[in-house]
């Protein structure tokens, strides 16, 4: 075990600063006027451009700016808006309820994807596994804002089962768009699950277990299950982060003043700064996520360890 | 093979190529996988629907003068938001467009940069992931290391920061090359994978103690019997493309007015939910088949080209 994570963070250190440097010089070195392309069309004052130059070191040598810039993010600071408010501020108002709606989503697609594989995998072939399969394609192939859109225009308006937008009321108005949120994932879970299962059925200590009389339950619900989880925990690692771009598209349409919103918002006001420090924020997050997953499949799986 | 591969595949619902081609009969019936797969095909209705579908799609996509005489950009503002019609069937949007004509000319943003992105980056993929996985060693740990780190930037949000910051002109060309540069990752993953497994057939050794070139054995022998899940999961990636693009229009960092994409009529009507509808359900609807067909195509073609499954 230690080896392996040893071997893990070692493969981790140069994919992390990688994927930043990368991130970094797609913003920043590029040839033209970064600036100017993070101001979009509008024209900024002398001390803003003197600001953001200062802020990311832009009259450095290019491997200085990003060794000071990873100094600055590794010290909490992310940059600051147009209007000189550190976009960690932005983070820590938003962050929470983007959390709230991420692990509602979570939720959601664990339970009802796990069951739903289940109810496919035990009988393959059967109409379970059928409707099941076909649902989430349906699910799969639908853009998540246009299912949004959907789900807020039946879901809320016409049938005014849930809050159609806002966070007004409480937990109620993430339910709504937790489900959309999840539901992409939700559909792979689904398949996953189910695959999985159909191959650990046809294991050698399955006969055994069925062989020696326990009950298809038992046999099904603890044995089998247990084997079949391990690469749906692994894809949680992978799925968030699509649920990152998706919170960005959710949280749009349902107007949840999430961390999401605020980067379409950056988008639409043409704030640059905002955009490229939150972003980076997530990717980070996503990196961490995929290493501590990494981890968590060498503690389910004793095979990874010995690979 | 590492986790992360082992669940990119897992993703596309089996582990594609490993066991393709010890199952193959050797030279000889050269081709006879696809001569199976596609008399399999053809009965399958879920292929012939995916197929039908997707013809249309490139057909609208190439002519779309075919399907409407009206020209989506001669608009009359009398005419702002009307209704679907037997006029207008898809109704008008605000500045009075033909909406059943815009939709129809949307097809040819989508399907292009659907095609165009997938192409390229199976492409690069092929190139460099044949040569990772055939001569494997420091060749490969380069490759490899590098793929990695590619791969660890999340799509939406990539695209959303590069195309922000690059360009402030985004037309189709400029999408495409981000979706190309954040989409070859997991198909060179796939590739290596699938190369590597092939390379260790009896046939390559075969090939090799004959005194047959490097360049002869990936490409007589090797890439025809690990192209299989590749060509399947490079047809699932035009619809996922094609879904990513329409994302990243709606929110504003795509393709930019007066482009006529799906992404962006969405995202032009989504403050008109409650007042027009109609705005937001056709494209999303032509939107949602497109991305359809090509899932269920890439489906029917591995159940096909994976012969554990017959």
């Amino acid at each position: 075990m230690g080896r392996y994570l040893v071997r893990r963070l070692l493969q981790f250190i140069p994919v992390f600063f990688g994927a930043t440097l990368l991130i970094f010089v797609m913003v920043w070195a590029i040839p033209g006027d970064p600036i100017a392309a993070l101001a979009g069309d509008r024209v900024l004052p002398e001390q803003v451009l003197q600001e953001i130059r200062d802020q990311y070191h832009l009259d450095d040598p290019l491997l200085v700016q990003y060794g000071k810039y990873m100094g600055d993010v590794f010290r909490g600071d992310f940059g600051e808006d147009f209007r000189g408010r550190p976009v960690t501020d932005l983070m820590k108002q938003r962050l929470p309820i983007t959390i709230r709606l991420a692990l509602m989503a979570f939720a959601f697609e664990l339970v009802i994807g796990v069951l739903a594989g289940i109810l496919a995998g035990v009988r393959k072939g059967g109409f379970m596994d059928n409707l099941v399969l076909i649902s989430t394609l349906v699910v799969i192939a639908i853009p998540i804002f246009v299912l949004g859109f959907l789900a807020q225009l039946v879901l809320g308006v016409r049938l005014g089962w849930f809050p159609v937008s806002g966070i007004q009321q409480g937990l109620r108005s993430y339910v709504l768009p937790a489900m959309v949120l999840g539901s992409v994932s939700l559909a792979y879970i689904a398949r996953l699950t189910r695959t999985s299962l159909v191959e650990n059925l046809r294991a050698d200590y399955v006969r055994t277990a069925t062989a020696k009389g326990l009950p298809r339950r038992r046999v099904v619900g603890i044995h089998t299950l247990r084997n079949s989880m391990i690469p749906v925990v692994t894809f949680l690692a992978i799925d968030l982060g699509a649920l990152m771009g998706g919170a960005i598209i959710t949280e749009t349409i349902f107007n949840i003043p999430g961390i999401g919103r605020a980067v379409f918002e950056g988008v639409q006001r043409q704030e640059g700064t905002v955009v490229v420090g939150i972003v980076t924020f997530l990717v980070l997050v996503y990196l961490i996520a995929n290493l501590l997953v990494d981890v968590l499949y060498a503690v389910l799986d004793p095979r990874i360890r010995y690979e | 093979m590492s986790d992360l591969e082992h669940i990119a595949e897992r993703r596309l619902g089996g582990d594609p190529g490993s066991d393709l081609a010890e199952l193959e009969p050797a030279a000889g019936r050269e081709g006879s996988l696809y001569a199976d797969a596609w008399r399999q095909l053809r009965r399958r209705p879920i292929f012939v629907i995916s197929g039908l579908l997707i013809l249309l799609l490139i057909t609208m996509a190439l002519f779309p003068s075919l399907f409407t005489r009206v020209d989506p950009r001669s608009c009359d503002l009398a005419d702002s938001l009307l209704r679907p019609s037997r006029e207008h069937w898809f109704g008008t949007d605000v500045q009075g467009c033909d909406y059943y004509a815009r939709t129809i000319y949307g097809a040819r943003v989508s399907i292009s940069i659907g095609i165009l992105v997938t192409v390229s980056s199976t492409l690069i993929a092929v190139v460099f992931g044949s040569i990772a996985g055939f001569y494997g060693g420091a060749t490969d740990t380069i490759i490899a290391r590098i793929t990695d780190i590619w791969f660890a930037i999340p799509t939406i949000l990539g695209g959303i920061v590069i195309l922000r910051s690059i360009f402030s002109e985004r037309g189709l060309l400029q999408v495409s090359l981000v979706l190309i540069v954040l989409g070859w990752p997991t198909m060179l993953r796939l590739v290596r994978s699938s190369v590597m497994s092939a390379k260790e057939m009896d046939y390559v050794d075969a090939a090799r103690a004959l005194g047959v070139g490097d360049f002869r054995i990936i490409r007589r022998h090797i890439l025809p019997n690990a192209i299989a899940p590749v060509i399947v999961y490079a047809t699932i990636t035009v619809g996922v493309i094609i879904s990513a693009e329409a994302a990243l229009s709606f929110l504003g960092v795509g393709l930019q007015l007066p482009a006529i994409s799906w992404g962006l009529m969405i995202s032009v009507a989504q403050n008109r939910i409650l007042t027009a509808p109609h705005l937001l359900l056709f494209p999303g609807l032509f939107l949602s088949v497109t991305v359809f067909s090509f899932i269920l195509m890439g489906d029917a073609l591995r159940d096909a080209l994976d012969p554990r499954l017959r």
